[in-house]
């Protein structure tokens, strides 16, 4: 009931300064919409980037050939470290923290021919565990290149989403038979389609993968190009590395330390980067929005300010009848928390739907798909609540506790 | 009940100080009936307000139901305006935008009163105005007669022992004033202790003992 009764005050009150308060609230919704809109949209940058991220590949490190840059053990250093197929095997028994691993090489401008139509494309070598370290999914009723391929050297191919749609067109291409370079192929599979924004050589999407021994006995590769493993745990990417770095350099004789010998783009710790650079991203845009709310947050005080003065009389009538202290400062706290919460929860509702209606829309394009995903996240909704509270408590207790301080007497006087 | 002691209270800074009240000596019993009179600007409003606890003698001592009330903090005095005192004004001093209902309740929320049994007291207190029909009204939508009804009803909310007016019929027709009295004089006989200011005749003819105050000293302590 005595909530009842803060309620009852609250709602005399926003009759009695029906403007004021309307421009106070709007205020606070203007800056509680600023500020969950922009941390959802940086939010959704955020996740879309890391989902872009993941198109490369998720926790997985690529190993390209390096050159020395320390002396090791009487050999001088700029000696060239290049790596083949062998030390995919060793790392395999060797390194017991790697999961799946694979070798790549690959091929600019193969001549791709399927009926009449002939395109230049890209052609990579690699082995079956390259589908989920690297993202290359296959389509429903289609497949990746399997170890029966591998063992057998056969000439299959998968084929990237956009290449797929380039060669074929919207006919079926699984089961049909590709030209390479004259070398008659059997399309296996094709790729789902994906978001990449972290790529080396080109789009995933734009290559055509069959096994790697058949892509040595065609082109004759004696080395790697690149090696491509991803550990069990990806807590233990470092070590896995260490141990990489280890294995290799006894093999061929570098020192393990020298980090130039071998290349290793590490995406574990490009993501951890990022996420660093979006966490300063998103702090940065908070204090915008946390800044607009303060400036509603003074709107709300001067409120307080105004209606305390006005209401002196009201308040000298209830200490006579014996308010105490707290009873006028829960009133005046109160209500600048309500004014506070209404403008917010105004804000956020409205937010929501700003969100809501970016989902829906059908957009469409490479802008899009990163920009337009904002996540109305549930730190962003405690921040907010948070925010609002201190806002709205900071507002209230200054003229509440100047109210409170008034002298009975005169409060009954003052006309 | 209360006791004055030497009470002075002085008003301004510098040079320009003014004594509203000048070394007050009284006593006032239990249940007793004073009528508290004099010409305006003698004091009387100051001692009213310094018995009532919403003021603080600038010298002097003031003992409520023989305690020193300087000795009282805020919460304090705020819970003896709440429980033993109740006030009732000239110009009523209702909240204009409750119900006679919610203004009668008002104090019973401040002491903390459960729900139920504030409404039925509430309620009971009206009847007992004779304002049980006027519960939903708001202050504009009653006459003078029953606003101070209204305020009447509210100091006894907590059912206080002391009961101060100042000037209850100041701002009422004849008949109203005299249905303000006769629920007076009925408190009166219930037992509480009545202290009245007031120009009205008919209530200084009733009371038991009348106060007269000139220039801020008792002139005549009708004892």
């Amino acid at each position: 009931m005595k909530i009842m009764y803060l309620f009852r005050l609250f709602y005399r009150e926003l009759k009695s300064q029906k403007k004021r308060i309307t421009l106070t609230i709007l205020a606070l919704a203007w800056g509680t919409f600023s500020i969950v809109v922009l941390l959802a949209f940086g939010e959704g940058l955020k996740r879309q980037m890391i989902k872009a991220m993941h198109g490369l590949g998720d926790g997985i490190c690529i190993v390209y050939s390096g050159q020395t840059s320390k002396p090791y053990r009487g050999l001088g250093k700029g000696r060239i470290i290049t790596l083949n197929l062998e030390d995919v095997k060793l790392l395999e028994s060797r390194v017991s923290g790697i999961e799946l691993i694979s070798p790549e090489n690959d091929r600019y401008r193969n001549n791709m021919t399927y009926g009449r139509k002939s395109l230049s494309e890209r052609v990579i070598g690699i082995y079956p565990d390259f589908e989920d370290l690297r993202g290359y999914h296959p389509e429903r009723n289609s497949r990746f290149i399997n170890d029966l391929d591998v063992k057998n050297k056969k000439r299959v191919v998968f084929l990237g989403t956009e290449l797929k749609k380039r060669l074929f067109g919207d006919e079926e291409a699984v089961g049909k038979t590709v030209l390479i370079n004259s070398v008659p192929f059997l399309v296996v599979g094709v790729m789902v389609e994906k978001m990449q924004n972290s790529m080396y050589n080109g789009p995933d999407v734009d290559k055509a993968a069959i096994p790697y021994p058949t892509f040595q006995a065609i082109y004759g590769d004696k080395y790697l190009h690149r090696l491509i493993y991803r550990p069990e745990e990806i807590s233990q990417s470092e070590t896995v590395k260490d141990e990489v770095y280890k294995v290799l350099s006894q093999k061929y004789k570098f020192d393990p330390t020298d980090k130039q010998a071998l290349n290793i783009w590490d995406m574990v710790e490009e993501e951890k980067l990022m996420k660093n650079i979006f966490l300063g991203l998103e702090i940065f845009m908070g204090v915008i929005g946390g800044l607009t709310l303060i400036v509603a947050g003074v709107g709300v005080a001067n409120i307080m300010y105004v209606s305390a003065k006005k209401r002196t009389k009201e308040i000298g009538i209830k200490m006579a009848i014996g308010a105490k202290k707290r009873h006028v400062l829960l009133q005046f706290i109160s209500e600048a928390l309500m004014i506070s919460f209404i403008g917010g929860g105004a804000g956020v509702l409205f937010s929501f739907l700003i969100v809501e209606v970016f989902r829906v829309l059908p957009l469409e394009g490479e802008v899009a798909d990163i920009l337009a995903h904002p996540v109305i996240s549930f730190q962003i909704m405690i921040l907010t609540a948070v925010i609002l509270s201190i806002i709205g408590f900071l507002a209230g207790i200054f003229p509440a506790r100047k109210a409170a301080s008034a002298k009975p007497v005169e409060a009954l006087r003052y006309e | 009940m209360i006791k004055m002691d030497k009470v002075k209270k002085t008003y301004g800074t510098g040079s320009v100080q003014v004594d509203a009240l000048k070394n007050i000596d009284l006593e006032i019993k239990e249940n007793e009936f004073v009528g508290l009179i004099g010409p305006s600007g003698s004091g009387k409003s100051t001692l009213m307000n310094i018995m009532g606890c919403l003021d603080v003698p600038s010298s002097g001592e003031y003992f409520f139901e023989s305690e020193r009330v300087a000795t009282f903090n805020h919460n304090k005095l705020a819970e003896i305006r709440n429980k033993k005192i109740g006030f009732v004004f000239q110009n009523f001093n209702l909240l204009p935008y409750a119900s006679a209902f919610e203004n009668v309740e008002i104090p019973m929320i401040f002491m903390g009163m459960k729900a139920r049994a504030r409404k039925a007291r509430t309620m009971e207190l009206l009847e007992r105005v004779g304002l049980k029909g006027r519960a939903s009204h708001k202050p504009s939508e009653l006459s003078g007669g029953e606003m101070q009804r209204v305020a009447i009803a509210r100091s006894l909310a907590n059912n206080p022992r002391l009961i101060l007016a100042d000037e209850p019929t100041g701002n009422l027709d004849t008949q109203s004033g005299d249905e303000i009295l006769a629920i007076f004089q009925d408190l009166w006989k219930q037992g509480h202790t009545l202290v009245v200011i007031t120009h009205n005749p008919n209530i200084s003819a009733r009371a038991q003992r009348v106060i007269r105050l000139i220039d801020g000293k008792v002139e005549n302590n009708g004892a």
